[in-house]
């Protein structure tokens, strides 16, 4: 569209561009499409569109600054984004998080990550054409923006943790809305399988479409309930636990179907999994402080220091480089859409062209994380 | 294999690399012209099994460039952090790891554009983020631009 | 509080005066205004969202905020077809090129939002970047800001009830 170079290739193939300015793309994504007739013979990314410079950004802010960028990357998960800043700034101090400062994040993060699925949910009906699961989805996403709201001060870009633990209390509120939001979620699930999960012609849509072998999503560096639906074992929470989840108990939902469909029910099921993990925490959050102490001007040891977190996508890295300073040397963000989209020129070859659209809405990807 | 053994196995591969353990892996650092005979070990040997690249970058430490790959076995659930160190800032170049992990591909383009290291056998090196014809690259320590605005 | 509230109670109604005749009635008004009227209660917006804001503007349109009340539910996808754009998110060099080509792509009159601190200025990346646009202002002109980051729903609703009233004091047939 932007580029307007349709022509044919040299192997005759005919290319098209989708994006930047597209509706299914969730952002401005921009891929080129080489076509034979209707199938898909290759997929060259171009990205770009939204490279906000956030690393270069990073190296000039202080080790209590540079974590609010990370709202902005993955703005879907941004509390888990956050969580891992603080994480690996806590891993380098050598301090931990209060106990209740614990339980508060993995409560925000699972309710992050609950409404996040929830918007991909919505956005995947719309995609494949049915506006229905919109409302439906973002009925539940309200709900639970608002309790996040209440306490966090916002309802999308959190930056509600800090090193040591959480900015500030709950709100005396929040266990009383939180088991109601649970509430109504759990009452509502059948209308989520009723509208799309049981739809002949959604499933029909997805089946046997985008499929990804293991040992592809493995080389892909594919994470999250992308991997997962490949039969690829990726749960951070399970493999490298952090702030509490190695006492939750939760499963890893593995699917080894590795198509679209495969990644669907993957991440409906992730969705009852962060309810049970919410349920379990919610009566039992820690008495105490929610903030550990720790010095107004953070400097680092000089090393380097990486910390992983599951966001709603996939695995998140933070690869901090310190020279002993104030601000980080490098700081990069290992993002995991920007793996889980190289995956997407292999998922879509040979599908038709009316299916990319499906498998991307599966993959569910959020652009600024791609680009940074 | 924990950290030890890890090393012990590396020296008996390749006897120049230096190891730092001051971190939460073990890092591994080699000339830049040693890294795809290791690499290729690294992947294809059964006792190491690194088959998830993870995380792919580089650092800018001014007199020299470093590329970082870590590394995690699905196997084994061993990581290692290899560094390979480019001494040629004015044109720095290293082999792709492409042939051995795809990931490798979208994140040497990225390296690219804002590092400007150029990767040899690379399949499709382009600029991944900027424009085509974007003056330096962005993530080096000697970059200027007129146009930002300095906190 | 109702967004609703905020919307002066002359702008409700429409415009002109009903005489009542036995077999019907006669309308007296001014034909701007009846097109204003019109065209103020049934902008079309653009599916535009670059980032974090365009999800917010998702909020806008469902069923809790529900903008569809004010007549924007009509969202498209191709330019062509739009008279309003809401630029939700940051909008960065490469990007910048785009904007501008969709703008021309739209049938006049056409309208802009800039929804968000970074439309408006570059917000969090205003400084140390050096990709970002600061502020879309210097690509296509914005007819209403709406500060935040992101704005609320709210927010973005008052925005565009405030460029219908200013659709509405415009002169369509007149050149002021
Ligand atoms: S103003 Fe804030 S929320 Fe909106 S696009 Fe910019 S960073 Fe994202």
């Amino acid at each position: 569209m932007l580029l307007g170079q349709d022509h044919i290739t040299e192997e005759g193939e005919f290319v098209i561009n989708m994006g930047p300015q597209h509706p299914a793309t969730h952002g401005v994504l921009h891929l080129k499409i080489g076509l034979d007739g209707e199938t898909i013979k290759k997929i060259e990314p171009h990205l770009g569109y939204i490279h906000r410079s956030i690393e270069k950004m990073c190296e000039q802010l202080s080790y209590r600054q540079f974590i609010f960028t990370t709202s902005r990357m993955d703005y879907l998960s941004a509390h888990i984004n956050n969580q891992a800043c603080v994480l690996a700034v806590e891993k380098a101090l050598q301090v931990e998080a209060t106990p209740r400062a614990k339980a508060i994040r993995v409560l925000m993060a699972e309710l992050t990550r609950l409404a996040s699925h929830q918007l991909w949910w919505a956005c995947m009906g719309l995609d494949l054409g049915a506006v229905t699961p919109f409302f439906y989805a973002f009925r539940e996403r309200e709900a639970i923006n608002t309790i996040i709201e209440e306490t966090c001060g916002t309802r999308l870009t959190q930056n509600y943790m800090v090193p040591g633990g959480v900015m500030m209390d709950i709100h005396p509120n929040f266990q009383k809305r939180v088991k109601e939001v649970l509430k109504q979620i759990k009452e509502k699930a059948h209308e989520y399988d009723e509208l799309l999960t049981g739809n002949v012609i959604f499933q029909q849509r997805l089946k046997g479409v985008g499929y990804l072998s293991k040992e592809d999503a493995v080389s892909y560096g594919c994470s999250g309930p992308t991997a997962r639906a490949s039969g690829v074992s990726c749960d951070v929470r399970k493999l490298f636990p952090y702030d509490g989840y190695e006492q939750l108990k939760f499963d890893e939902i593995l699917n080894t179907e590795g198509d679209s469909w495969a990644r669907y029910l993957v991440r409906l099921g992730e969705m009852k999994q962060s309810i049970s993990i919410i349920e379990q925490l919610i009566d039992n959050i820690p008495e105490g402080d929610f903030q550990a102490k720790t010095k107004n001007v953070i400097k680092l040891p000089k090393g380097d220091f990486y910390q992983r977190v599951e966001t709603a996508r996939g695995e998140l890295g933070v690869y901090i480089v310190s020279d002993g300073g104030a601000t980080p040397y490098r700081c990069k963000f290992r993002s995991p859409n920007f793996s889980n989209l190289s995956a997407i020129p292999k998922m879509a070859e040979g599908a038709k062209i009316g299916d990319l659209v499906a498998i991307m809405a599966t993959v569910d990807l959020v652009i600024p994380d791609i680009d940074r | 294999m924990t950290n030890e053994e890890l090393k012990y196995s590396i020296t008996e591969l390749l006897p120049v690399a230096t190891y730092d353990e001051s971190g939460e892996f073990l890092n591994i650092i080699i000339p830049s012209d040693e890294l795809i005979p290791l690499m290729k070990e690294l992947r294809s040997k059964k006792e190491f099994d690194f088959d998830y690249l993870f995380c792919l970058t580089c650092i800018d430490w001014k007199d020299h460039l470093m590329m970082v790959y870590h590394l995690l076995s699905k196997v084994h659930k061993h990581c290692i952090v290899v560094k390979a160190k480019i001494t040629d800032i004015q044109n720095p170049k290293i082999e792709s790891v492409n042939c051995i992990w795809k990931t490798a591909e979208l994140n040497e383009d990225e390296v690219y554009d804002l590092f400007g290291i150029r990767f040899l056998n690379h399949p499709n090196l382009r600029r991944l983020f900027l424009e085509e014809d974007w003056k330096g690259f962005p993530l080096r320590k000697n970059y200027v631009d007129e146009n930002m605005i300095k906190l | 509080m109702d967004i609703k509230n905020n919307v002066p109670a002359n702008k409700l109604i429409f415009p002109g005066q009903i005489h009542e005749t036995p077999d019907g009635g006669f309308l007296i008004t001014k034909l701007d205004e009846v097109i204003n009227w019109a065209r103020s209660n049934s902008l079309w917006p653009l599916i535009f969202g670059t980032s974090c804001c365009a999800i917010e503007m998702m909020s806008a349109a469902d069923a809790k905020y529900d903008w569809s009340r004010f007549g924007f539910e009509v969202a498209r996808a191709s330019p062509r077809q739009a008279d309003l754009i809401i630029v939700a998110g940051t909008i960065v060099m490469k990007m910048a090129p785009v904007l501008k080509r969709l703008y021309d792509q739209m049938p006049d009159p056409k309208y802009v939002i800039a929804m968000g601190a970074c439309t408006i200025s570059g917000g969090p990346f205003f400084y140390n970047t050096y990709s970002v646009v600061k502020g879309v202002d210097h690509i296509i002109p914005v007819d209403v800001y709406v500060p935040g980051c992101p704005p609320r729903p709210e927010a973005l609703l008052h925005s565009m009830i405030t460029l219908q009233e200013k659709i509405k004091n415009e002169a369509f047939f007149r050149k002021s």
